[in-house]
This record gives structure tokens, sequence and C-alpha cells, in this order.
């Protein structure tokens, strides 16, 4: 029994120690999200336990802003299939916005914005690379770095300006005839969507 | 609470963001020049197999292909 004592005892060491000595920081090394009187009282109830981690503590720090703002902006451009940019740094963007075309410089106030059909066009010194984007989200964080999603984005040109005509003709006629508020509806983003891909290419 | 906030058109008719975003995407894929047309659609080929179940068992599946003859 007393061999069995030590090696119950020197098990809960050795584990707690090599517990500490793998990635997992100190519970004072991980940022004042924990609950310290919590802990405390965690570990008086079981003091040979390491407290519950918490979701926040598995996530990285928030990027902190910098004190001064960044010169370049960061782009991620992802789309579901290929991540069209990634960390590009870039002078500026300018985004579809539903709100309007709304230029990204770095420095920019972090703001959520909702992406209509249209051209975003990304400025790096002299260079413009555009593409029409079909819709998506821009996330610009605090930090100079733009994350912008899209389903689809294409450079303007792979756009067949016939095909853009032809369907421009069909959902304006669609929109004409249409009787429910779906077909409506649908017809009505046929327009949009192909009015906004005329302008691209034209404009 | 705002109930008279604006919605989208799309919103007012019933649709959610997904459906409006997929078939923006699929008008802008329709109107793409060969090869990319090609390229495009044949990566957003889906291919289901939907089942309803009753009594604990599978019944006979629905198959929803852009495949043919699959």
């Amino acid at each position: 029994m007393l061999r069995q004592a030590s090696r119950l005892l020197s098990r809960s060491v050795t584990a707690g120690s090599s517990k500490s000595t793998t990635a997992r920081a100190f519970s004072t090394e991980v940022p004042s999200t924990i609950d310290s009187t919590f802990v405390e009282s965690w570990k008086k109830v079981a003091p040979n336990m390491d407290p519950p981690q918490t979701p926040s503590s598995f996530m990285k720090a928030r990027p902190t802003t910098a004190s001064s703002i960044p010169t370049k902006l960061t782009v991620n451009f992802v789309l579901p299939y290929a991540s069209e940019l990634s960390g590009k740094e870039v002078d500026m963007v300018i985004i579809p916005a539903t709100t309007g075309q709304m230029g990204v410089l770095p420095g920019h106030v972090p703001t959520i914005a909702e992406l209509k059909p249209g051209i975003m066009s990304v400025h790096e010194g002299t260079d413009v690379k555009k593409y029409f984007v079909s819709s998506g989200f821009a996330f610009l964080h605090a930090n100079s770095v733009a994350d912008i999603i899209a389903v689809e984005a294409v450079p303007l040109e792979n756009i067949d300006a016939s095909q853009v005509q032809k369907g421009l003709a069909e959902f304006t006629q669609k929109l004409a005839s249409a009787s429910t508020d779906l077909e409506k509806a649908e017809a009505q983003i046929g327009v949009e969507v192909h009015s906004a891909m005329n302008a691209a290419l034209s404009g | 609470m705002a109930s008279t906030a604006a919605v989208p058109f799309w919103r007012a008719a019933g649709m959610t963001y997904i459906t409006y975003s997929n078939i923006c995407a699929n008008l802008v894929r329709n109107c793409l020049k060969e090869p990319f047309k090609a390229e495009a659609l044949n990566r957003e080929k889906v291919h289901f197999s939907l089942s309803k179940w009753a009594g604990g068992k599978p019944e006979k599946p629905i198959l929803r292909s852009d495949t043919p003859g699959v």
C-alpha cells in the first residue's frame, strides 16, 4: 500500500509538471479574462487539478491597434474556392459597398460592409487590379487589415459583353412580366447584376 | 424596436441572403468567356443524394446531380 501511495503521488506530480512543460501557459501568463475568484475557489476544492480553460484562453489576443497609422493596408481577398490575395500589402482598395464605392486606406475606421455586385480595385503604387465581385462582405479591422470575402470575383477581361447584354434584356423582360414577389425579386437581381457588369465593362 | 428598418427588396420577397448571393454568383458565372465559363460551371457542379427516414430506416433516396447518368 505504501508503494502504491508513492506511485500515485509521483504520478500526479509528474502529470502536473509534464503538462506545464508542454505548450500550456501558466494561468498567470494568460490575459486577464480569467476570473480570479473562480480560480481561487477552484484551487480550494481541487488543488491538484488545473482550473478549466475557457475558449478565450485558446484564442490569440486581439491584434493591438498601432499607435501610428500604418503606411500600407494588408488585404486578404478570399473566394470559396481560392485565396485570391493573402496578406498583400497595398496602398488602397476601393470596394463596391451597398452604400456606394468605398475607398479603404490604411487606418480606416473598423467597418463591416456588405458588398453589392460591382468593381473592386486594388491599388498598389501605380498598379491597379480590378475584379468584378458578385457579392460578399468586407471586414475592415482596426489594425489596417482588410478581409474581403466574395462568392465570385472575376477579372473584367473574363466577362463576355454580348452575354451581359443578352442577360440584361432577358431579365428586364422578365421583370416586366413577373407575377409573384419571388419572381419579381429574382428578375430584379438579374437586372441589377447585369447592369453592374455592363457599367463595369464600359466604365 | 425598429421593425420599420429598410429591408432589401429580396429580403422583403422572402429570400435569404445566401440565396441572393448564390443567384448573383450564378449570373456572373453565366456571363464569363470560354474557357473560364466552363471551368466555373465545372467547379460548381454538385451531387446530392437525399433520403427521408421513416421508422428508423431510410426510404428511397432522391438524387440531385449535375453529372448526367449518375
